[in-house]
Protein backbone atom coordinates (compact mmCIF):
# COMPACT_ATOMS: atom_id res chain seq x y z
CA UNK A 1 0.00 0.00 0.00
CA UNK A 2 1.15 3.43 -1.09
CA UNK A 3 2.62 5.47 2.15
CA UNK A 4 0.68 8.70 0.34
CA UNK A 5 -3.12 6.59 0.63
CA UNK A 6 -2.42 6.20 4.14
CA UNK A 7 -1.67 9.79 5.42
CA UNK A 8 -5.06 11.22 3.33
CA UNK A 9 -7.46 9.22 5.51
CA UNK A 10 -10.69 10.87 3.90
CA UNK A 11 -14.26 9.57 4.53
CA UNK A 12 -17.13 9.12 2.00
CA UNK A 13 -20.56 9.17 3.35
CA UNK A 14 -22.19 5.81 2.85
CA UNK A 15 -25.70 5.15 4.65
CA UNK A 16 -27.58 7.76 5.94
CA UNK A 17 -29.13 7.67 9.79
CA UNK A 18 -31.87 7.08 8.88
CA UNK A 19 -31.11 3.87 7.03
CA UNK A 20 -28.44 2.67 9.19
CA UNK A 21 -30.86 3.35 12.47
CA UNK A 22 -33.81 1.22 10.14
CA UNK A 23 -31.44 -1.43 8.76
CA UNK A 24 -30.19 -2.69 12.33
CA UNK A 25 -33.71 -2.51 14.34
CA UNK A 26 -35.13 -4.79 11.32
CA UNK A 27 -31.97 -7.19 11.94
CA UNK A 28 -32.56 -7.11 15.18
CA UNK A 29 -36.26 -7.46 14.99
CA UNK A 30 -36.18 -10.38 12.10
CA UNK A 31 -33.78 -12.30 13.81
CA UNK A 32 -36.17 -12.57 16.86
CA UNK A 33 -39.08 -13.29 14.46
CA UNK A 34 -37.52 -15.73 12.86
CA UNK A 35 -36.57 -17.43 15.73
CA UNK A 36 -39.77 -16.97 17.69
CA UNK A 37 -41.43 -17.86 14.55
CA UNK A 38 -40.05 -21.61 14.46
CA UNK A 39 -41.00 -22.04 17.76
CA UNK A 40 -45.09 -21.20 17.39
CA UNK A 41 -44.51 -23.21 13.88
CA UNK A 42 -43.48 -26.58 15.48
CA UNK A 43 -46.38 -26.28 17.52
CA UNK A 44 -47.83 -27.70 14.56
CA UNK A 45 -45.82 -28.58 11.56
CA UNK A 46 -48.64 -29.35 9.18
CA UNK A 47 -49.57 -26.58 6.33
CA UNK A 48 -52.55 -26.21 4.54
CA UNK A 49 -55.02 -24.86 1.74
CA UNK A 50 -57.88 -22.51 2.11
CA UNK A 51 -59.59 -20.89 5.17
CA UNK A 52 -59.26 -24.06 7.83
CA UNK A 53 -57.37 -27.07 8.82
CA UNK A 54 -56.37 -29.31 11.60
CA UNK A 55 -55.22 -32.79 12.23
CA UNK A 56 -58.85 -33.98 10.81
CA UNK A 57 -57.96 -32.29 7.55
CA UNK A 58 -55.72 -33.19 4.94
CA UNK A 59 -52.28 -31.61 5.23
CA UNK A 60 -50.83 -29.47 2.17
CA UNK A 61 -47.36 -30.23 3.46
CA UNK A 62 -45.98 -31.79 6.94
CA UNK A 63 -42.77 -30.87 8.04
CA UNK A 64 -40.82 -34.13 9.01
CA UNK A 65 -40.25 -33.05 12.84
CA UNK A 66 -41.15 -33.79 15.95
CA UNK A 67 -43.80 -31.13 17.37
CA UNK A 68 -44.06 -29.42 20.93
CA UNK A 69 -47.30 -30.35 21.36
CA UNK A 70 -48.95 -34.08 21.79
CA UNK A 71 -52.16 -33.69 20.03
CA UNK A 72 -50.33 -33.41 16.82
CA UNK A 73 -49.59 -37.18 15.50
CA UNK A 74 -45.91 -36.51 13.76
CA UNK A 75 -44.76 -40.44 13.74
CA UNK A 76 -42.40 -39.64 16.29
CA UNK A 77 -42.36 -40.70 20.05
CA UNK A 78 -41.45 -37.31 21.87
CA UNK A 79 -42.60 -33.93 21.95
CA UNK A 80 -40.24 -31.08 21.38
CA UNK A 81 -40.01 -27.88 24.33
CA UNK A 82 -43.05 -26.26 24.31
CA UNK A 83 -42.04 -22.39 23.77
CA UNK A 84 -44.97 -20.65 22.51
CA UNK A 85 -46.08 -18.43 25.38
CA UNK A 86 -42.60 -15.77 25.74
CA UNK A 87 -42.59 -17.00 21.85
CA UNK A 88 -45.78 -15.52 20.77
CA UNK A 89 -45.16 -12.63 22.90
CA UNK A 90 -41.56 -11.72 21.32
CA UNK A 91 -43.03 -12.71 17.88
CA UNK A 92 -45.60 -9.62 17.75
CA UNK A 93 -43.45 -7.08 19.60
CA UNK A 94 -41.11 -7.91 17.30
CA UNK A 95 -43.10 -7.34 14.21
CA UNK A 96 -44.26 -3.95 16.04
CA UNK A 97 -40.12 -2.95 15.97
CA UNK A 98 -40.14 -4.24 11.80
CA UNK A 99 -43.33 -2.42 10.99
CA UNK A 100 -42.28 0.66 12.95
CA UNK A 101 -38.60 0.38 11.47
CA UNK A 102 -40.30 -0.21 8.09
CA UNK A 103 -42.68 2.98 7.53
CA UNK A 104 -39.81 4.92 8.87
CA UNK A 105 -37.65 3.83 6.07
CA UNK A 106 -40.26 3.57 3.70
CA UNK A 107 -41.39 6.90 4.45
CA UNK A 108 -38.02 8.81 4.53
CA UNK A 109 -36.80 6.29 1.51
CA UNK A 110 -39.54 7.85 -0.81
CA UNK A 111 -39.37 11.24 0.68
CA UNK A 112 -36.14 11.86 0.33
CA UNK A 113 -35.25 10.36 -3.12
CA UNK A 114 -33.00 7.36 -0.94
CA UNK A 115 -35.05 4.82 -3.28
CA UNK A 116 -35.60 6.74 -6.37
CA UNK A 117 -31.49 7.67 -6.74
CA UNK A 118 -30.17 4.00 -4.88
CA UNK A 119 -32.66 1.28 -5.23
CA UNK A 120 -34.60 1.80 -8.75
CA UNK A 121 -32.14 0.34 -11.28
CA UNK A 122 -30.20 2.44 -13.57
CA UNK A 123 -32.21 3.63 -16.94
CA UNK A 124 -29.15 2.33 -18.50
CA UNK A 125 -29.44 -1.14 -16.49
CA UNK A 126 -33.46 -1.83 -17.04
CA UNK A 127 -32.74 -4.28 -19.62
CA UNK A 128 -31.81 -8.07 -19.42
CA UNK A 129 -28.15 -7.80 -20.78
CA UNK A 130 -27.62 -5.84 -17.63
CA UNK A 131 -28.82 -8.52 -15.22
CA UNK A 132 -26.40 -11.22 -17.31
CA UNK A 133 -23.66 -9.43 -17.27
CA UNK A 134 -24.09 -8.86 -13.42
CA UNK A 135 -25.12 -12.45 -12.92
CA UNK A 136 -22.13 -13.85 -15.14
CA UNK A 137 -19.95 -11.41 -12.91
CA UNK A 138 -20.83 -13.13 -9.84
CA UNK A 139 -20.56 -16.69 -11.47
CA UNK A 140 -17.18 -15.85 -12.42
CA UNK A 141 -16.40 -14.45 -8.54
CA UNK A 142 -15.41 -11.10 -9.96
CA UNK A 143 -14.48 -8.52 -7.52
CA UNK A 144 -16.52 -5.76 -6.99
CA UNK A 145 -15.55 -2.84 -9.30
CA UNK A 146 -14.90 0.40 -7.53
CA UNK A 147 -18.57 1.85 -8.90
CA UNK A 148 -20.15 -0.51 -6.31
CA UNK A 149 -18.27 0.70 -3.55
CA UNK A 150 -20.42 3.52 -2.98
CA UNK A 151 -23.63 2.60 -5.34
CA UNK A 152 -25.40 -0.83 -5.58
CA UNK A 153 -25.81 -3.13 -8.47
CA UNK A 154 -28.85 -3.65 -10.46
CA UNK A 155 -29.32 -7.04 -9.26
CA UNK A 156 -28.65 -5.69 -5.62
CA UNK A 157 -31.34 -3.16 -6.08
CA UNK A 158 -33.49 -5.55 -7.34
CA UNK A 159 -32.98 -7.75 -4.59
CA UNK A 160 -33.30 -4.86 -2.10
CA UNK A 161 -36.55 -3.44 -4.06
CA UNK A 162 -38.27 -6.95 -3.86
CA UNK A 163 -37.26 -7.18 -0.15
CA UNK A 164 -38.45 -4.03 0.84
CA UNK A 165 -41.24 -3.42 -1.06
CA UNK A 166 -42.94 -7.53 -1.92
CA UNK A 167 -41.67 -9.60 0.60
CA UNK A 168 -41.64 -7.37 3.43
CA UNK A 169 -45.18 -6.21 2.78
CA UNK A 170 -45.98 -9.65 1.61
CA UNK A 171 -45.28 -11.50 5.26
CA UNK A 172 -47.04 -8.24 7.45
CA UNK A 173 -49.89 -8.90 5.07
CA UNK A 174 -50.15 -12.69 5.69
CA UNK A 175 -49.66 -12.33 9.60
CA UNK A 176 -52.15 -10.25 9.73
CA UNK A 177 -54.81 -12.16 7.82
CA UNK A 178 -54.68 -14.47 10.54
CA UNK A 179 -55.48 -12.41 12.90
CA UNK A 180 -59.51 -13.09 14.02
CA UNK A 181 -59.61 -9.38 14.80
CA UNK A 182 -58.06 -7.69 12.33
CA UNK A 183 -59.90 -10.12 9.61
CA UNK A 184 -63.27 -8.82 11.18
CA UNK A 185 -62.50 -5.22 9.71
CA UNK A 186 -60.99 -6.20 6.62
CA UNK A 187 -62.06 -9.45 5.45
CA UNK A 188 -60.41 -9.30 2.20
CA UNK A 189 -57.31 -9.27 3.31
CA UNK A 190 -57.87 -13.13 4.11
CA UNK A 191 -60.02 -13.96 1.19
CA UNK A 192 -57.51 -12.37 -1.30
CA UNK A 193 -55.10 -15.03 -0.05
CA UNK A 194 -57.29 -18.12 -0.11
CA UNK A 195 -58.31 -18.34 3.59
CA UNK A 196 -56.54 -18.18 6.49
CA UNK A 197 -54.50 -21.38 6.41
CA UNK A 198 -53.61 -20.15 2.62
CA UNK A 199 -52.30 -16.93 5.09
CA UNK A 200 -50.12 -19.23 7.48
CA UNK A 201 -48.62 -21.16 4.57
CA UNK A 202 -47.81 -18.12 2.67
CA UNK A 203 -46.21 -16.34 5.75
CA UNK A 204 -43.94 -19.80 6.13
CA UNK A 205 -42.94 -19.69 2.88
CA UNK A 206 -42.19 -15.67 2.66
CA UNK A 207 -40.12 -16.21 6.05
CA UNK A 208 -37.99 -19.15 4.02
CA UNK A 209 -37.11 -16.06 1.31
CA UNK A 210 -36.53 -13.63 3.58
CA UNK A 211 -34.17 -16.02 5.36
CA UNK A 212 -32.80 -16.74 2.19
CA UNK A 213 -32.16 -13.11 1.32
CA UNK A 214 -30.50 -12.79 5.02
CA UNK A 215 -28.16 -15.61 4.16
CA UNK A 216 -27.10 -14.12 1.09
CA UNK A 217 -26.52 -10.63 2.04
CA UNK A 218 -24.44 -11.56 4.94
CA UNK A 219 -22.70 -13.68 2.48
CA UNK A 220 -22.02 -11.07 -0.16
CA UNK A 221 -20.90 -8.53 2.80
CA UNK A 222 -18.42 -11.21 3.79
CA UNK A 223 -16.73 -11.83 0.77
CA UNK A 224 -16.62 -7.98 -0.35
CA UNK A 225 -15.13 -6.92 2.77
CA UNK A 226 -16.68 -7.78 5.53
CA UNK A 227 -15.34 -5.24 8.02
CA UNK A 228 -15.68 -1.98 5.34
CA UNK A 229 -19.21 -2.81 4.41
CA UNK A 230 -19.90 -3.33 8.39
CA UNK A 231 -18.75 -0.19 9.16
CA UNK A 232 -20.62 1.79 6.56
CA UNK A 233 -23.61 0.44 7.62
CA UNK A 234 -22.37 1.32 11.53
CA UNK A 235 -20.87 4.58 11.32
CA UNK A 236 -22.09 5.61 7.39
CA UNK A 237 -18.71 6.53 6.33
CA UNK A 238 -16.34 4.39 4.75
CA UNK A 239 -12.35 5.36 4.01
CA UNK A 240 -11.58 6.04 0.69
CA UNK A 241 -7.99 5.13 0.99
CA UNK A 242 -8.68 1.55 2.00
CA UNK A 243 -8.64 -1.37 -0.59
CA UNK A 244 -11.76 -3.42 -0.60
CA UNK A 245 -10.69 -7.10 0.07
CA UNK B 1 -16.91 11.35 10.07
CA UNK B 2 -19.42 13.62 9.56
CA UNK B 3 -19.35 16.36 11.76
CA UNK B 4 -22.32 17.38 14.28
CA UNK B 5 -23.62 20.25 12.86
CA UNK B 6 -25.65 23.11 14.61
CA UNK B 7 -28.42 22.07 12.64
CA UNK B 8 -28.36 18.12 12.62
CA UNK B 9 -28.61 19.14 17.23
CA UNK B 10 -31.09 21.49 16.42
CA UNK B 11 -32.98 19.04 14.34
CA UNK B 12 -32.64 16.46 16.45
CA UNK B 13 -33.12 17.64 19.87
CA UNK B 14 -36.78 18.89 18.19
CA UNK B 15 -37.10 15.38 16.72
CA UNK B 16 -36.26 13.89 20.53
CA UNK B 17 -38.34 16.23 22.13
CA UNK B 18 -41.51 15.31 19.70
CA UNK B 19 -40.95 11.81 20.45
CA UNK B 20 -40.67 12.13 24.29
CA UNK B 21 -43.85 14.14 24.21
CA UNK B 22 -45.61 11.73 21.99
CA UNK B 23 -44.98 9.05 24.04
CA UNK B 24 -46.43 10.97 26.76
CA UNK B 25 -49.29 11.83 25.69
CA UNK B 26 -50.26 8.59 23.67
CA UNK B 27 -49.79 7.36 27.47
CA UNK B 28 -51.85 9.34 28.83
CA UNK B 29 -54.23 8.94 25.92
CA UNK B 30 -53.83 5.04 26.36
CA UNK B 31 -55.07 5.19 30.08
CA UNK B 32 -57.72 7.23 29.95
CA UNK B 33 -59.49 5.45 27.13
CA UNK B 34 -58.51 1.76 28.50
CA UNK B 35 -56.09 1.03 25.74
CA UNK B 36 -53.43 -0.87 28.14
CA UNK B 37 -53.88 -4.80 28.34
CA UNK B 38 -54.47 -6.12 32.12
CA UNK B 39 -50.69 -7.63 31.17
CA UNK B 40 -49.22 -4.41 29.44
CA UNK B 41 -46.53 -4.39 31.66
CA UNK B 42 -42.83 -5.92 31.51
CA UNK B 43 -40.57 -6.74 28.49
CA UNK B 44 -43.42 -7.37 26.13
CA UNK B 45 -45.85 -4.76 27.64
CA UNK B 46 -45.01 -1.83 24.50
CA UNK B 47 -45.69 -4.31 22.38
CA UNK B 48 -49.33 -6.01 23.85
CA UNK B 49 -50.23 -2.46 24.42
CA UNK B 50 -49.80 -1.19 20.58
CA UNK B 51 -51.50 -4.41 19.37
CA UNK B 52 -54.31 -3.90 21.94
CA UNK B 53 -55.11 -0.35 21.36
CA UNK B 54 -54.75 -0.68 17.83
CA UNK B 55 -57.72 -3.62 17.40
CA UNK B 56 -59.55 -1.72 20.19
CA UNK B 57 -59.48 1.56 17.95
CA UNK B 58 -59.91 0.13 14.10
CA UNK B 59 -61.52 -3.10 14.81
CA UNK B 60 -63.30 -3.72 18.13
CA UNK B 61 -66.92 -2.41 16.98
CA UNK B 62 -66.77 -4.98 13.96
CA UNK B 63 -68.26 -8.28 13.71
CA UNK B 64 -66.04 -11.14 13.19
CA UNK B 65 -66.74 -12.99 9.53
CA UNK B 66 -68.79 -15.48 9.65
CA UNK B 67 -69.11 -18.38 6.89
CA UNK B 68 -71.71 -20.19 5.00
CA UNK B 69 -73.15 -23.46 6.42
CA UNK B 70 -71.51 -25.25 3.53
CA UNK B 71 -67.78 -24.40 4.79
CA UNK B 72 -68.46 -26.13 8.33
CA UNK B 73 -66.03 -28.80 9.35
CA UNK B 74 -67.05 -31.81 9.05
CA UNK B 75 -64.42 -33.33 11.27
CA UNK B 76 -63.45 -30.39 13.79
CA UNK B 77 -60.65 -31.02 16.11
CA UNK B 78 -61.54 -31.02 19.75
CA UNK B 79 -58.54 -29.83 21.46
CA UNK B 80 -56.85 -31.94 24.53
CA UNK B 81 -59.32 -31.32 27.43
CA UNK B 82 -58.19 -32.30 31.61
CA UNK B 83 -59.79 -35.45 32.67
CA UNK B 84 -62.97 -34.47 34.34
CA UNK B 85 -62.95 -34.28 37.76
CA UNK B 86 -66.23 -36.40 40.19
CA UNK B 87 -68.25 -33.50 40.53
CA UNK B 88 -68.19 -32.76 36.52
CA UNK B 89 -69.23 -35.96 35.79
CA UNK B 90 -71.96 -36.39 38.38
CA UNK B 91 -73.41 -33.25 36.94
CA UNK B 92 -72.56 -34.77 33.54
CA UNK B 93 -74.32 -38.43 34.82
CA UNK B 94 -78.06 -36.08 35.25
CA UNK B 95 -77.61 -34.34 31.63
CA UNK B 96 -76.37 -31.21 33.60
CA UNK B 97 -79.95 -30.29 34.77
CA UNK B 98 -77.84 -28.76 38.11
CA UNK B 99 -75.57 -26.68 35.87
CA UNK B 100 -74.84 -23.25 37.51
CA UNK B 101 -74.01 -20.34 35.95
CA UNK B 102 -73.33 -17.84 38.64
CA UNK B 103 -73.62 -14.30 37.76
CA UNK B 104 -71.71 -11.72 40.59
CA UNK B 105 -69.75 -8.88 40.91
CA UNK B 106 -70.26 -4.93 39.88
CA UNK B 107 -74.09 -6.15 38.96
CA UNK B 108 -77.34 -4.80 40.53
CA UNK B 109 -78.84 -8.51 41.05
CA UNK B 110 -76.43 -11.55 41.15
CA UNK B 111 -78.01 -14.25 39.42
CA UNK B 112 -78.06 -18.29 39.42
CA UNK B 113 -78.78 -19.45 35.88
CA UNK B 114 -79.41 -23.31 34.86
CA UNK B 115 -79.33 -24.17 31.46
CA UNK B 116 -83.28 -23.74 30.95
CA UNK B 117 -83.13 -20.54 32.18
CA UNK B 118 -80.40 -19.65 29.52
CA UNK B 119 -82.38 -21.64 26.94
CA UNK B 120 -85.34 -18.44 27.72
CA UNK B 121 -83.41 -16.35 26.76
CA UNK B 122 -82.67 -15.05 23.19
CA UNK B 123 -81.00 -17.72 21.45
CA UNK B 124 -78.69 -16.72 18.37
CA UNK B 125 -76.50 -18.98 16.39
CA UNK B 126 -73.52 -17.95 14.23
CA UNK B 127 -70.91 -20.02 11.99
CA UNK B 128 -67.32 -18.60 12.84
CA UNK B 129 -64.28 -20.00 12.94
CA UNK B 130 -62.22 -21.39 16.12
CA UNK B 131 -58.46 -20.35 15.54
CA UNK B 132 -56.19 -21.86 17.88
CA UNK B 133 -52.70 -20.18 18.63
CA UNK B 134 -50.79 -23.44 17.33
CA UNK B 135 -51.94 -22.31 14.29
CA UNK B 136 -55.46 -24.67 13.35
CA UNK B 137 -58.93 -23.89 12.74
CA UNK B 138 -62.18 -25.48 11.96
CA UNK B 139 -65.44 -23.76 11.75
CA UNK B 140 -68.66 -24.38 13.08
CA UNK B 141 -71.92 -23.50 14.19
CA UNK B 142 -72.85 -22.18 17.45
CA UNK B 143 -75.55 -22.09 19.21
CA UNK B 144 -76.36 -19.79 22.47
CA UNK B 145 -77.22 -16.79 23.84
CA UNK B 146 -75.06 -13.75 24.38
CA UNK B 147 -72.70 -13.02 27.11
CA UNK B 148 -74.46 -9.43 26.88
CA UNK B 149 -78.38 -10.18 27.35
CA UNK B 150 -77.39 -12.38 30.64
CA UNK B 151 -75.44 -8.92 31.87
CA UNK B 152 -77.88 -7.07 31.04
CA UNK B 153 -80.48 -9.27 33.15
CA UNK B 154 -78.09 -8.64 35.77
CA UNK B 155 -77.86 -5.15 35.58
CA UNK B 156 -74.49 -4.76 35.02
CA UNK B 157 -73.51 -1.63 36.88
CA UNK B 158 -71.47 1.59 34.48
CA UNK B 159 -68.11 1.37 36.02
CA UNK B 160 -68.10 -2.17 35.23
CA UNK B 161 -64.27 -2.55 32.92
CA UNK B 162 -63.81 -6.69 32.52
CA UNK B 163 -65.72 -9.71 32.73
CA UNK B 164 -64.57 -12.37 34.46
CA UNK B 165 -65.68 -15.88 32.87
CA UNK B 166 -64.08 -18.94 34.88
CA UNK B 167 -64.47 -22.93 34.62
CA UNK B 168 -65.26 -25.39 36.76
CA UNK B 169 -61.82 -26.70 36.36
CA UNK B 170 -60.04 -24.95 39.23
CA UNK B 171 -57.85 -22.29 38.18
CA UNK B 172 -58.82 -21.90 34.86
CA UNK B 173 -60.24 -17.82 33.99
CA UNK B 174 -60.40 -15.80 31.74
CA UNK B 175 -61.20 -11.92 31.17
CA UNK B 176 -62.23 -9.69 28.24
CA UNK B 177 -63.25 -6.51 28.73
CA UNK B 178 -66.79 -4.84 28.23
CA UNK B 179 -66.53 -3.52 24.92
CA UNK B 180 -66.04 -7.26 23.64
CA UNK B 181 -67.96 -8.92 26.43
CA UNK B 182 -71.33 -7.29 24.84
CA UNK B 183 -70.82 -7.98 21.43
CA UNK B 184 -74.01 -9.97 20.25
CA UNK B 185 -71.66 -12.72 18.61
CA UNK B 186 -69.40 -12.83 22.42
CA UNK B 187 -71.71 -16.17 22.95
CA UNK B 188 -72.63 -18.35 25.81
CA UNK B 189 -72.64 -21.47 23.63
CA UNK B 190 -74.68 -24.55 24.73
CA UNK B 191 -74.98 -26.19 21.62
CA UNK B 192 -72.85 -26.90 18.37
CA UNK B 193 -73.72 -27.93 14.53
CA UNK B 194 -77.68 -28.27 15.14
CA UNK B 195 -76.67 -30.71 18.96
CA UNK B 196 -75.74 -30.26 22.29
CA UNK B 197 -72.25 -28.48 23.00
CA UNK B 198 -70.58 -31.97 23.32
CA UNK B 199 -68.18 -31.89 26.63
CA UNK B 200 -64.99 -32.17 24.34
CA UNK B 201 -65.82 -29.18 23.19
CA UNK B 202 -66.57 -27.39 26.28
CA UNK B 203 -70.24 -28.64 26.82
CA UNK B 204 -72.46 -28.08 28.21
CA UNK B 205 -71.44 -24.08 28.66
CA UNK B 206 -68.53 -22.59 27.16
CA UNK B 207 -68.10 -18.86 26.02
CA UNK B 208 -67.33 -18.32 22.57
CA UNK B 209 -65.46 -15.16 21.55
CA UNK B 210 -65.08 -15.50 18.16
CA UNK B 211 -62.66 -12.58 17.56
CA UNK B 212 -59.98 -13.61 19.52
CA UNK B 213 -58.37 -16.94 19.23
CA UNK B 214 -59.50 -20.36 20.70
CA UNK B 215 -57.86 -19.94 24.32
CA UNK B 216 -60.12 -17.26 25.04
CA UNK B 217 -63.19 -19.47 24.46
CA UNK B 218 -63.08 -20.60 27.88
CA UNK B 219 -64.65 -23.94 28.01
CA UNK B 220 -67.13 -25.45 31.17
CA UNK B 221 -68.02 -21.87 32.39
CA UNK B 222 -70.17 -21.54 35.56
CA UNK B 223 -69.60 -18.62 37.22
CA UNK B 224 -69.15 -14.73 35.54
CA UNK B 225 -68.03 -12.14 37.81
CA UNK B 226 -68.41 -8.24 36.43
CA UNK B 227 -65.22 -6.22 37.75
CA UNK B 228 -64.16 -2.36 37.98
CA UNK B 229 -60.67 -3.44 39.00
CA UNK B 230 -59.31 -6.46 37.21
CA UNK B 231 -56.19 -6.26 39.44
CA UNK B 232 -57.68 -7.62 42.18
CA UNK B 233 -58.04 -11.19 40.20
CA UNK B 234 -55.13 -14.13 40.16
CA UNK B 235 -51.91 -11.82 39.64
CA UNK B 236 -53.90 -9.19 38.19
CA UNK B 237 -52.68 -9.50 34.65
CA UNK B 238 -56.30 -10.28 33.86
CA UNK B 239 -56.82 -14.18 33.54
CA UNK B 240 -54.14 -17.03 34.11
CA UNK B 241 -52.67 -16.68 30.86
CA UNK B 242 -49.94 -14.65 31.67
CA UNK B 243 -49.26 -16.99 34.02
CA UNK B 244 -48.45 -19.50 31.62
CA UNK B 245 -46.56 -16.91 29.48
CA UNK B 246 -49.51 -16.56 27.59
CA UNK B 247 -51.12 -13.08 26.73
CA UNK B 248 -54.39 -11.74 28.13
CA UNK B 249 -55.58 -10.24 24.37
CA UNK B 250 -55.62 -13.00 21.79
CA UNK B 251 -57.21 -11.04 18.77
CA UNK B 252 -53.83 -10.67 17.67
Amino acid sequence: MPVASQLEKTTTARHSAVVRVTHWLTFIAFIALLVTGFEIMISHPRFYWGEVGNVNTKPLFVIPIPASRDTVPTGYGYVMPDQNGWSRYLHFEAAWVAVLAGLVYGIYGLWSGHVRKNLIPERRDRNGRAYRARIAQYFRRRPPGRAEETSYNVLQRTAYLIVIFVLFPLIIWTGLAMSPAFTSAFPWTSVLLGGRQSARTIHFFVSWLLLFFLLVHVTMVAVSGFRRRMRAMITGTMRDSEESQ
Amino acid sequence: MNPITRRKLIYGGVAAAAGVGGLAAADRLAKRFGLIPPDGTGVYGPGETLTYACQRVITAHLPVREFPRSMISKNPFANEIAPPKDDFKRLEASGFKDWRLVVDGTVQHPLSLSLADLKNLSVHSQVTEVACEEGWSYIAEWIGTPLSGVLREAGMLPQTRYIIYSSIEKGLWESIDVPEAMRPQTLLTMGMNDGDLPVKFGGPLRLRVPRQLGYKSLKFVNHITATDDIRKFGSGRGSVDPDYGYAWYAGI
